[in-house]
């Protein structure tokens, strides 16, 4: 993917080219690409004169940033205590498995990423699967594939619609 | 001036010092691994740990970090510390067996026993390297990446960069690239060789490593002569 200048300029103009507004660019930045790319963030740390090894630090810190190109949809599956021990890790297991992928990481064709979360903080209605911003309760692994069949789905649909 | 109490001694330390430079104005020592003069504190190996606190309520502290304040009252050797601190060397020990720095403190502190899976990773993560070429070289050029276990020390996006002078200050710090020496079994996780030679080549004085072999176990060298046993002696003559 190629990085224009400009956007990216515009992102941190938008902050008045602040040292402490990094991680609202970072997001910026993500938000546009879905990811993080290299030259994004060399153009960032010169801008904004911030060693390019710190911008790395905040960048791997937080998992809402990605410095390999994410999916189109980010599946999550909650790790948490009580996700745990209602069968969390057999959920993910099931999508390593139905999507050929380790957690962590994006799909070839770009479609799904999938990652762990330890604890939405609805444990009550346990084990969680957050795909995008949609909550998926009770899930089990009979639904893994409902699941990502509606996501597939809505892919070919709106290419008819087009 | 603060005064505070350190190991029973009053001591008066200055605005703004830590405990551990307050204890080492005072000669004593506390041992420390990520700590180096020339750099800012980070305090990540808690070698350094001391007691602070009266009666029940005492607590840890690392001393590298820790300023002083009016009335604290310090411990540098209780038995929490030390069974924290050989705690510290164990599990720096089982992620990095083959340093020397660190089979070098295991012997030093009497840690014999390894109770956890050797890790064999070359990083533990004090962030030496680190802080010394951010601070003394001017570098920024390696940092700290990723969280939880999964946290290393790299350059950005693992390739050589372009901020590194190849000046190895990074090297020259690093208190696990030193390999261990080829002790009597190199290839157990402990090695303690330092600590079975006879004698020692460590800086001990327990009782059982007095430099007066036995003698100075029974306390001989800063006990009196008991008074009655010379009369009995004494007695024994006439
Ligand atoms: S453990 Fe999954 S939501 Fe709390
Ligand atoms: S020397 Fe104080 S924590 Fe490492």
């Amino acid at each position: 993917m190629n990085v224009q200048t400009d956007k990216v300029k515009s992102f941190i103009n938008k902050y008045n080219c602040k040292q402490s507004a990094l991680i609202a660019i970072l997001q910026e930045i993500q938000a546009e690409y879905n990811y993080l790319p290299k030259n994004a963030l060399i153009y960032v740390s010169q801008q904004l004169h911030i060693p390019l090894i710190d911008i790395i630090g905040v960048a791997t810190f937080y998992s809402a940033f990605s410095l390999e190109p994410k999916g189109e949809h980010t599946v999550k599956v909650c790790m948490g205590t009580a996700c745990h021990v209602r069968g969390g890790p057999k959920i993910l297991e099931e999508f390593e498995r139905r999507l050929e992928i380790e957690s962590g990481h994006t799909t070839d064709d770009k479609q799904f990423s999938l990652d762990t979360v330890a604890c939405l903080e609805c444990c009550a209605i346990g084990p969680v699967v957050v795909v995008d911003e949609n909550y998926h309760a009770q899930t089990s692994i009979r639904n893994v594939d409902t699941i990502l069949k509606k996501y597939r789905k809505k892919e070919k649909k709106n290419e008819e619609h087009q | 001036m603060i005064n505070l109490k350190l190991n029973k001694l009053d001591v008066k330390a200055e605005q703004g010092w830590t405990i551990l430079e307050t204890a080492k104005y005072y000669g004593l020592e506390i041992p420390t691994l990520c700590y180096n003069e020339g750099l800012s504190t980070y305090g990540g190996c808690r070698l350094c740990l001391v007691e602070i606190g009266e009666g029940e309520n005492t607590k840890l502290v690392s001393s590298c970090t820790y300023p002083v304040e009016e009335g604290l009252v310090v411990h540098t050797d209780t038995k929490r510390v030390l069974n924290a601190r050989k705690m510290m060397i164990e599990l720096m020990l089982s992620v990095a067996p083959n340093s020397k720095t660190i089979q070098d403190l295991a012997s030093k502190f009497g840690v014999t026993q390894m109770r956890f899976e050797a890790r064999n990773e070359e990083c533990i993560l004090c962030g030496l390297c680190v802080r010394m070429c951010a601070e003394q070289m001017d570098g920024k050029a390696i940092g700290f990446q990723n969280r939880g276990h999964k946290r290393k020390i790299s350059t950005p996006f693992d390739v050589r960069s372009e901020e590194c002078r190849l000046c190895g200050g990074c090297m020259y710090i690093c208190p696990a690239c030193q390999l261990r020496c080829h002790g009597p079994d190199p290839d157990s996780d402990v090695c303690n060789a330092c600590l079975t030679m006879d004698p020692t080549c460590v800086d001990v004085y327990d009782e059982l490593q007095c430099w007066m072999y036995d003698a100075g176990r029974c306390g001989t060298c800063v006990r009196e002569e008991e008074p009655n046993k010379k009369d009995i002696q004494n007695a024994d003559k006439k």
